[in-house]
């Protein structure tokens, strides 16, 4: 009887609910549910207490907030103390916009700008249209001629003295809009009747994604003027995003080899019937069903390839984190990196997690409850 | 591929080809030929390149004084070894990085994964505020993060203690050690034996339940070979098992096992990102379990250890194997991140030889390789464990 007694547990929680205060309720439900649950929270909170209060004596009640142009004295005053939050106003633009001519800056700031409103409007679904193609191709061809100029009366601006954040969304976005339709085609060869093309797909994948992003990006850096005719080069900038592209290739591309794995039989053999070549039985009835199947797959791998541009440190290309790193090389601000990773963290985070939320938002209706 | 659609039998043509045929010819002919048309056209650039260069290709190099200096390595090394050693050397500290980074990253996830499902609300929203953060702020830049804290402790003569005989400064984390030499592997070596064969008893005896339906109990034979066989060998032998202490010395340590703090910066990062993912696996794959198997272990009466273990795991590892394998795969990729901050792992120690020597491709090549061999060993290994667990459908 009493492994009967035992069970009708929720029966009980269900009448409780009608008495005592919500607040008082709540507590005993989702904190002290039991002994060990309540001194699991205790100890907890105490924790939690802690270290929010040791956070807050640095971060806010020892930091020192503003100091004179480029005079570091108040922030050694409250090293160890305090954090150096006067860092960031002394460095934010370096960090930033990297090199970029100062007086001009205005124009990475608008491409930033620009590449956020883009981002925003490709996730309206009430959007997802063949326009949205046109809007792409727009404003990176107008991101372009703001960052270069040269025309319209904007000064030529070369992309060695690119810098900061731009030069992230730049190696994101445009290994994103390059790399997709790379994905699509090699998802396409690899699940190909064609022997050659679907072995060259799968050599190209297995490849890409055995080897780490590091080794791509050095081989793009150093082996790179090998691979050309003696006396042709090009930028190194183009020379990472080429890898990048690269790499977002043979990732997207499992990703969406998974969706058109999930697209029914049915619908290959309805566009079969009604006698429609390979490229129009794909671009108009399997590849928008696979792709709408993926969405939240692909959000992720978004996110994860734009943390992994900041890899582009290590072959010295000046995204946002190596303006970070470069901007604490100046002696009298080399000990305040602490603060300088945290306001770039803080930058990454914001990104990422709005993608992540998005992605979120999107696999919410699908969950069965 | 499916049996319920049977194709119709070919229809036999002149010359077999029908207009689909000759058309997938075409492409085939079409992408190969401009696949070995670019491979061709890069090849003599880089051939003419590196003659001009006056670069020799192949690998005679790896037989050549190396030079190059590694601080912190599990193989001895000097640097008036070879290429081909300081190779290896970074070789094993890849792999010293990955394999106790996996190990200590499963365990750290598994806790942090299972503490976001507790019905405790403040550790489930510290565990999902650990996941978030962390999965959204690039592995890169928290490597970097962890290098300049280890680089703002103490110098070694303030060091931290948190507990006795551990000691944390800017030299890394430095703790007690057994040294272990031949002796001590042989024990230990017993110790390995002892508990394959009790893996192989343990079979058996499950074996014969499945016969008779009588319960055997194992633990005996684990007692017995694992812990009291090699006990007898190493009182036998003499072994013996003093802890040694590390001790500061003027300026550094003496004694004890160091983390140099490169290491111990990519450990912490590598662990603490990769954690987040698993945790986010291992929650999926205990919530992909369904209600209705808790509820039916409960009411046999089951113990909550014998149901987590025997009902609920063996249904939840189904789910997480297969994503598992590939953030392992990818904490062995990142560890590569290492050359940011100096500690000389495998893409380390090649790219300083492609500095020295010039030898990119056969660099990369190297690298190429070490990494593939290390992925197909992690995804053959997984698949073998994924078929071994997977649901036998009765």
């Amino acid at each position: 009887m009493t492994a009967i007694t035992d069970i009708p547990e929720a029966p009980r929680a269900a009448r409780r609910p009608q008495m005592g205060n919500p607040v008082l309720r709540w507590l005993r439900t989702n904190l002290f549910s039991s002994i060990p649950n309540g001194i699991l929270t205790v100890v907890l909170l105490a924790i939690l207490a802690k270290g929010i209060f040791s956070f807050l004596q640095w971060g806010v009640a020892n930091a020192a907030w503003l100091t004179p142009t480029n005079d570091s004295s108040a922030c050694r005053a409250v090293r160890g103390l305090g954090a150096c939050w006067a860092i960031i106003p002394e460095k934010y633009r370096f960090i930033l916009f990297g090199t970029y001519p100062f007086d001009e800056q205005w124009r990475p700031a608008l491409s930033v700008v620009l590449f956020i409103a883009l981002y925003y409007l490709s996730t309206r679904r009430a959007l997802w249209r063949r326009e949205l193609v046109y809007l792409w191709i727009g404003a990176l061809a107008l991101i372009s001629v703001l960052m270069w100029g040269g025309v319209f009366g904007l000064s030529f601006v070369s992309q060695d003295r690119w810098g900061g954040l731009p030069v992230t969304l730049i190696l994101a976005t445009f290994g994103l809009a390059f790399g997709f339709p790379l994905g699509i085609l090699v998802a396409l060869g690899r699940r190909s009747k064609l022997p050659a093309i679907r072995s060259l797909s799968v050599l190209y994948v297995e490849l890409i994604r055995g080897v780490p992003l590091v080794s791509l990006l050095f081989m793009a850096s150093v082996m790179f003027p090998l691979f050309m005719p003696a006396g042709f080069n090009i930028d190194k900038l183009l020379r990472a995003q080429i890898a990048i592209i690269l790499f977002a290739g043979a990732y997207l591309a499992e990703v969406i080899r998974g969706g058109l794995q999930a697209v029914p039989r049915g619908q290959y053999e309805a566009a079969d019937a009604l006698g429609l070549s390979y490229w129009r039985k794909h671009r108009l009835i399997v590849l928008p069903q696979a792709i709408r199947h993926v969405i939240p797959p692909l959000v992720n791998t978004f996110i994860a390839f734009f943390k992994d541009t900041s890899l582009v440190l290590i072959i010295g290309i000046f995204d946002l984190l190596t303006t970070a790193k470069t901007a604490i090389i100046d002696p009298a601000w080399q000990q305040f990196s602490v603060e300088v990773y945290i306001f770039v963290a803080a930058i990454y985070f914001m990104f990422c997690f709005a993608m992540s939320r998005y992605s979120r938002s999107l696999e919410a209706p699908t969950t069965p409850k | 591929m499916t049996a319920d659609h049977p194709r119709p039998p070919p229809r036999r043509r002149f010359l077999a080809f029908g207009r689909n045929e000759l058309k997938g010819l075409f492409w085939q002919v079409l992408v190969v030929g401009i696949a070995v048309g670019v491979i061709a056209f890069l090849w003599s650039n880089t051939v003419t390149n590196l003659s001009a260069r006056r670069i020799t290709t192949g690998f005679a190099f790896l037989g050549r004084e190396a030079g190059m200096p590694i601080a912190d390595s599990l193989l001895a090394y000097n640097p008036r070894d070879t290429y081909l050693w300081a190779f290896i050397v970074g070789i094993a500290n890849t792999l010293r990085v990955a394999v106790i980074g996996i190990v200590l990253a499963t365990i750290l996830g598994t806790l942090v994964g299972i503490s976001r499902l507790s019905a405790n609300w403040l550790l489930s929203r510290l565990a999902a505020v650990y996941v978030e953060t962390l999965r959204d702020i690039p592995l890169l830049l928290q490597l970097l993060f962890w290098y300049v804290l280890m680089q703002a402790l103490p110098a070694a003569r303030a060091a931290w203690r948190p507990v006795e005989g551990v000691f944390l400064s800017n030299r890394g984390l430095i703790l007690p050690a057994i040294p272990v030499g031949p002796p001590q592997l042989w024990v230990l070596g017993t110790a390995v034996l002892g508990a394959a064969a009790f893996y192989l008893i343990r079979r058996w005896l499950i074996a014969q339940q499945m016969r008779d339906g009588k319960p055997r109990p194992a633990w005996p034979f684990a007692v017995g070979l694992v812990l009291a066989l090699p006990t007898a060998v190493s009182v036998a032998l003499g072994v013996s098992w003093t802890i040694e202490w590390p001790q500061l010395r003027g300026f550094n340590f003496v004694g004890g096992l160091t983390l140099a703090p490169e290491y111990f910066a990519l450990l912490i990062a590598l662990v603490t990102y990769t954690s987040a993912f698993i945790a986010e696996i291992v929650r999926s794959g205990i919530q992909s379990v369904p209600r209705g198997q808790w509820d039916a272990a409960n009411a046999l009466g089951l113990r909550r250890s014998f149901m987590l273990r025997q009902i609920i795991l063996p249904q939840a590892l189904r789910v997480i194997v297969p994503p598992m394998t590939s953030q392992y795969l990818n904490l062995t990729k990142n560890s590569s991140l290492a050359v940011a901050i100096g500690y000389q792992d495998v893409v380390s120690v090649a790219n300083t030889t492609l500095n020295q020597t010039g030898q990119a491709i056969e660099a990369i090549a190297l690298i190429m390789a070490v990494f593939l061999t290390i992925s197909l060993s992690i995804s053959f290994f997984m698949n073998w464990y994924n078929a071994r667990i997977a649901l036998v459908e009765r």
